[in-house]
């Protein structure tokens, strides 16, 4: 099914990328917003904090503590931003009803905008992981792989992003998704390690996407990678897949009725 | 000929639609042959978009049998909107795209070469009349040119079939005329052409064949010619009064000069075969109508006398 659909929602890829063109405000503030983060609180608030313990135990500056969980984030953010333009996309501009009466499907809408979200996240990883890499916060060949896997976060979130505007009525409903985002984004152990929580809460916290998501570049730019990377990649693919698939459906109940 | 050429683009037999509990198509049988300008004709609600949707392969048949090109929509959905044009009733151009490129990503959809589809995108667009507006948004076009744009759209892949979803509605009289010379030319190249609408006069002017439909029925079917032959006398006798009902005694003094006599809100209709002649009887009568007007019939007294109703709410 994938191989035929891919092909065909690359056309939403390249309408996409048409209709961004005067839009690169927006791509770049993906960009600044993670290395403002990296200034203000790493190497600000870190000159404060002194060292803290990596995954691994090892001694490690709090910038390079975080630069790996703001990649993340950016990832995460980039894509869930896009899915709320297919939001917009569904209900005002009636998009996917001209894409529908095309050969694409429902599928093929589901693909094109999770590939469209991708690539933005992959934009920002490139151009975060670079800046990060000069200021010296990336300590390991792995750290290539950074960029792999902030494209599966991206995946991730996207695919649930778009499933998740799919039951967007009004832009209100839209404060329930920050609602999610930000707790995930400070609490994901993106700032301190997960060792501040108690046993129960540390449970809770490892099952949230970020969590899997954080875990995964952070081992990959710190140069410590074991099982429990597979572990992440396995959740955050599943996670993305069922995404797509539920997104797939909405739009077919929704616009094919 | 071969057989295959004989069968018709569009065949449907008992096709219903229905939404919960509400049946927007109900039972519906026709055929559309190539080549033929065909149209549905009916009031707002009467089922002409859920049947034209269906045929579109966006939205499943509830019941009965559909058959697009010999294909299947539920099955071959994707087959046969490949070789569909479709015009929908609401506009759905790109917002965010330029009107050339509303062209060339369209056709991209459709799996098209982008060498194609740039220079079909010209030649269309050239067709109707928007090359001066090529690098334009979408937003700023009148009415008429986005509708011409949707229909230019329509075309790039070609199509087997065009389906037009009230290719005029809500345009001014002149757009609706540019809009109507350009579908005319589609037409004399030999397109099939589907198109729904409650405007009698494109019906008249546009449709070589049609059904006219009412609450998700067919009540007839037929060339325009042979529906005002069959169910409409050739000419009518209109009286306008000033009043919102005409006086009540004058349906029966006037019972016997027409065939048939309707009465609407402030106008009576009579039908017969010499309008002139019958409105001098009336005339005779003493009758005083604030006006009075000797007409042909058309489609609109065609759906009167079927369904009691005009098309357009008065
Ligand atoms: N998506 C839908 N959901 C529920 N009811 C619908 C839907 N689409 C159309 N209807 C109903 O079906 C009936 C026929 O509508 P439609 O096919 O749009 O008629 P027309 O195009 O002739 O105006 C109307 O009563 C309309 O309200
Ligand atoms: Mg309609």
């Amino acid at each position: 099914m994938t191989t035929i659909a891919l092909p065909r929602g690359a056309a939403l890829f390249e309408r996409n990328a048409r209709a961004h063109r005067s839009h690169f405000l927006i791509i770049f503030s993906g960009f600044f917003e993670p290395l403002f983060y990296l200034l203000s609180m790493g190497v600000g608030l870190g000159h404060f904090v002194g060292k803290v313990p990596g995954p691994n135990g090892e001694l490690i500056s709090y910038a390079s503590f975080i630069a790996p969980a703001l990649l993340a984030t950016a990832a995460m953010n980039g894509a869930i931003y896009d899915s709320s333009s297919v939001f917009w996309k569904m209900k005002y501009m009636k998009l996917y009803d001209s894409v529908l009466s095309t050969p694409l499907g429902p599928i093929d809408v589901a693909v094109g905008e999770t590939s469209w979200a991708l690539f933005r996240g992959l934009l920002y990883a490139i151009a975060f992981l670079t800046t990060v890499s000069v200021l010296g916060h990336v300590h390991s060949a792995w750290a290539v792989l950074a960029l792999p896997a902030a494209l599966l976060v991206g995946f991730a979130f996207a695919g649930m992003g778009i499933a998740g505007a799919t039951f967007m009525r009004t832009w209100q409903d839209f404060e329930f998704l920050n609602l999610v985002q930000l707790p995930m984004f400070l609490f994901s152990a993106t700032f301190y390690p997960l060792s501040v929580y108690p046993g129960w809460l540390q449970v809770v916290v490892r099952c949230t996407p970020l969590y899997n998501a954080i875990s995964l570049i952070r081992g990959l730019m710190l140069g410590v990678v074991g099982w429990y990377q597979l572990v992440n990649v396995l959740y955050l693919l599943l996670f993305g897949a069922i995404g797509v698939r539920i997104a797939e459906r909405r739009v077919g109940k929704l616009l094919l009725r | 000929m071969n057989a295959a050429a004989e069968l018709p683009l569009v065949h449907a037999r008992g096709l219903i639609k229905r939404f919960d509990d509400l049946v927007a198509v109900d039972g519906i049988d026709f055929d559309v042959q190539k080549g033929e300008a065909f149209g549905f004709l009916g009031p707002n609600g009467a089922g002409k978009s859920s049947t034209m949707r269906m045929i579109g392969c966006v939205s499943p048949p509830s019941g009965g049998t559909l058959r697009v090109l010999g294909l299947d929509p539920v099955k071959n959905g994707a087959d046969i909107r490949a070789q569909l044009g479709v015009v929908p009733q609401e506009d759905t151009l790109d917002l965010e795209l330029t009107v050339r490129e509303n062209m060339l990503i369209y056709g991209r959809y459709f799996g098209l070469g982008r060498k194609v589809v740039h220079e079909r995108a010209e030649r269309l667009l050239e067709f109707v009349q928007l090359e001066e507006r090529l690098d334009s948004k979408v937003e700023p076009l009148s009415g008429g040119m986005k509708r011409r744009l949707t229909i230019a759209r329509s075309l790039i892949n070609e199509p087997d079939i065009l389906l037009l979803d009230e290719p005029t509605t809500g345009l001014d009289p002149q757009a609706r005329h540019v809009v109507w010379d350009r579908l005319h030319e589609l037409k004399h190249r030999g397109a099939t052409l589907l198109l729904t609408t409650h405007y009698m006069d494109e019906a008249e002017q546009l449709c070589d064949r049609l059904v006219v439909m009412d609450k998700g029925k067919i009540a007839a079917e037929g060339s325009p010619v042979e529906l005002i032959r069959r169910y409409s006398t050739r000419e009518v006798v209109e009286l306008r009064f000033a009043a919102e009902r005409p006086p009540d005694d004058l349906a029966a003094r006037i019972d016997g000069l027409a065939r048939r006599v309707e009465t609407l809100s402030g106008r009576l209709l009579l039908y017969t075969d010499d309008g002139d002649r019958t409105a001098e009887r009336v005339h005779e009568l003493g009758v005083q109508a604030q006006s009075t007007l000797v007409r042909r019939s058309t489609l609109e007294d065609v759906f009167l006398h079927l369904t009691g109703r005009t098309l357009v709410d008065e």
